[in-house]
């Protein structure tokens, strides 16, 4: 059986790879993919919590995550459509158009 | 203040209230409604403001007469500690006699000025100005201490600069504005750090205080770096450079010939009778303390000799009629100045007021002739006599008053001040005698130069000018200057001449008596009255014998005394002296200290400076700015790990 610890690990690993895609990663929506896992990776700890704790709020707020990712991915994903359909370039490169 | 013999009221009178308050309220009446409402019937309320003042003066005047002294507050106009100042009024001998003046001379050239003024589109300006000038003399006159004294003082010199520069569209009027506007303030800030100074060591600024706390510093030093200066001597000296630049005299008198810019009723009111003699009436009023320290007795006798001689020796050598008259007037306000540094003060304001008749007579004459020829050069005029006979008689009798022909107002006050000179007590009454007699032959030398050159000879002005006496509006007042020119000397009548000197007794409860060493010396008071007399005669010969008879001598001193006559025309080189020391230098300052280093490196820097910061501040914030979304995200996240840290550590 893993322990807490094991979660933990998890979560932060999970956590770092979003992060570091989210911030090499050029592509758009790779980008989004990149957000989608860190909060999979807090998903995953609030679940482990509320697994040993017994405590029944960590499973509420996970729901809550849940919706709320639901909705930044549809979001998301339309502000992608319509930035390709303006500037035709899915890469951050390309749309740099507030460079100072 | 001597109040033994009279008897002091001190509530409230409001024939002394409304003494200066009528001119003020009118003045702004027509300062505010003229324009729209008055026009050329703006002259109306101020003439009878000034009339009705005039007659409540005389009603005062016979109170004084009959025993009584005014002195009260209005109100408190200042409180903070032990500093109390009211607004008040003080009619005592000295200031009913200038009150009443002040308005008769006021009201004459109100008159006067409506003939003269007429059809100048400032119109109702003026004479808003001109009554607001003589509230403001007359708040300095009737002041009961010495903060309103300063009041007033400032007050009149505001009027003297709205007035020199009356026709500001003229560039020498506003310049001549400003020149006697600003060489007033070096006097005038002298004249408030001695205010300061009677305040700080009598604690008061009401005359009968000051008075009667003089003794306390009769015997206190100041130290000064080392030296140690008379208390009393501090005080008259601050006090009097104010007197020396209201009363145009050296070195501060540049201001009074260039003021001749403005209106001639203004020259004649301001300019000659009253303003100018404020500074003569303060040291009176306050002879008390001048009379404490010998040094100021004798600055005032010098400055007053000095100045007395050199504007005498100006005069000659000008050519604009009014110019002229204004060297004459400095020359005779030295004259009263000498009187009062000799120690007779009662001398000095008798000629004051003398000196204010025939003075404004002979401003209203000159006004009359350039009214008719438009221009001031006497070198164009002459013959005048025939054209303008009401003129010349009344500019004749202000001519020889001023000379001081026996018999003339300017007779009975100069020969007084000589003579006072003379028996002074003090050292130098004998040296400032004799110069007051040098001056007297130059007075009516130029004086009778002025009278030969306008109004005798051939008519040298532009053929086709037609020539006309003045309106009646302006010879009336002509008419009763001149009978003022001719009977106010007659109140002081010496006694060797079978008269009472009843002006002069009539002050002596204020000013005191005149410090004389030896009296009843008769033949010796007749010899110096004959050798005036003679000097005067000889003037008037020799502008005769110049201008009359032999035209040729007139260019004698021109080509013969080269030198002198050009320090003479150039007027003792004072102008070009303060062009170089005081203008100059402070353009200079001007230009490289405020223009180049303040102006150019600290505030110029500043600006420049506070600019090119950001601006390179923004090049350098340019290469963060990439527009690449991915940067922000890493600066989010490095934002993120700083916040944390510090979190971290400071928990």
């Amino acid at each position: 059986m893993p322990i807490l610890k094991d979660y933990f690990v998890l979560s932060i690993v999970l956590f770092l790879i979003g992060l570091f895609g989210f911030i090499s990663r050029r592509n758009l929506i790779v980008m989004l993919v990149c957000v989608e896992i860190m909060l999979n990776a807090v998903i995953i700890l609030f679940a482990a919590i509320s697994h040993f704790t017994q405590d029944i709020s960590g499973y509420i707020v996970v729901f809550f995550i849940i919706a709320m990712a639901a909705a930044e991915a549809a979001i998301g994903l339309t502000l992608v459509v319509l930035i390709y359909k303006k500037f035709k370039a899915i890469y951050s490169e390309e749309i740099a158009n507030f460079k100072g | 203040m001597v109040e033994k013999g009279f008897e002091v009221i001190k509530d409230f009178d409001l024939c002394v209230f409304l003494i200066p308050f009528l001119p003020f309220v009118t003045s702004l009446f027509v300062l505010i409604f003229g324009r729209r409402f008055f026009r050329e019937s703006a002259h109306k309320l101020p003439v009878l403001a000034v009339f009705i003042s005039f007659l409540l003066s005389l009603k005062v005047l016979i109170e004084v007469l009959h025993g009584k002294i005014f002195n009260f507050d209005l109100y408190t106009w200042i409180v903070a500690s032990h500093l109390k100042v009211g607004l008040g009024f003080l009619v005592d001998p000295l200031s009913i006699v200038m009150t009443c003046m002040v308005l008769s001379l006021s009201f004459l050239i109100h008159v006067y000025s409506i003939g003269y003024m007429y059809g100048d589109p400032g119109y109702y300006r003026f004479f808003s100005y001109i009554s607001l000038f003589t509230f403001s003399m007359l708040m300095l006159v009737l002041s009961n201490n010495l903060l309103q004294l300063y009041l007033g003082w400032e007050a009149v010199g505001l009027c003297s600069y709205f007035l020199i520069g009356f026709w500001y569209e003229k560039k020498s009027a506003a310049d001549a504005a400003k020149k006697a506007f600003i060489v007033n303030r070096v006097g005038d800030f002298g004249f408030a750090l001695g205010v300061f100074m009677v305040f700080y060591f009598l604690g008061t600024l009401y005359y009968n205080e000051i008075f009667s706390h003089l003794s306390a510093i009769s015997n206190k030093y100041l130290d000064f770096f080392g030296l140690k200066i008379y208390v009393p001597f501090v005080i008259a000296f601050l006090l009097f450079c104010g007197a020396m630049g209201k009363s145009a005299q050296f070195p501060l008198h540049v201001w009074l010939p260039d003021a001749m810019e403005g209106p001639t009723p203004v020259s004649a009111l301001i300019h000659a009778a009253t303003m100018v003699t404020a500074g003569v009436f303060m040291v009176a009023r306050l002879h008390k303390l001048f009379e404490l320290s010998d040094a100021a007795m004798a600055m005032v006798a010098f400055v007053g000799a000095f100045t007395c001689f050199m504007a005498a020796s100006i005069a000659p050598t000008r050519f604009d009629i009014k110019r002229i008259i204004a060297y004459s007037t400095m020359s005779q306000l030295g004259y009263m100045f000498m009187a009062c540094g000799v120690g007779a003060f009662a001398a000095g304001i008798f000629h004051l007021f003398t000196h204010a008749y025939f003075k404004a007579l002979l401003f209203l004459g000159a006004g009359s002739v350039i009214h008719a020829l438009h221009y001031n050069d006497i070198r164009y005029m002459g013959g005048l006599r025939k054209e303008m006979p009401i003129t010349f008689i009344t500019f004749l009798i202000g001519a020889l008053a001023l000379a001081g022909i026996p018999g003339f107002a300017g007779f009975f006050s100069k020969d007084e001040i000589l003579s006072m000179a003379y028996f002074s007590q003090y050292p130098w009454g004998k040296a400032v005698w004799l110069i007051g007699l040098i001056v007297v032959g130059f007075t009516s030398f130029y004086t009778f130069r002025l009278v030969f050159q306008a109004f005798y000879g051939e008519f040298r002005g532009p053929k086709e000018h037609h020539l006309h006496e003045s309106p009646k509006v302006m010879t009336i007042p002509l008419i009763l200057l001149s009978i003022g020119a001719i009977f106010s000397g007659w109140l002081g009548i010496p006694k060797i001449l079978g008269g009472h000197s009843i002006f002069l007794k009539f002050l002596e409860p204020v000013l005191g008596e005149p410090k004389i060493v030896e009296e009843g010396n008769h033949m010796l008071e007749y010899a110096l009255m004959g050798l005036s007399v003679g000097v005067c005669f000889f003037g008037i010969f020799l502008a005769w014998l110049v201008y009359l008879k032999k035209p040729s001598l007139q260019y004698l001193i021109s080509t013969k005394c080269r030198t002198l006559y050009n320090f003479l025309y150039r007027k003792w080189y004072f102008d070009e002296i303060y062009n170089y020391a005081f203008v100059r230098s402070t353009l200079w300052t001007a230009k490289w200290i405020v223009s180049k280093i303040s102006d150019n490196i600290i505030i110029e820097g500043v600006v420049n400076g506070s600019a090119w910061l950001v601006s390179i501040g923004g090049k350098g914030l340019r290469y963060l700015h990439t527009g690449i979304i991915n940067y922000y995200n890493t600066f989010i996240l490095i934002g993120l790990i700083i916040y944390l840290l510090i979190y971290l550590c400071l928990k």
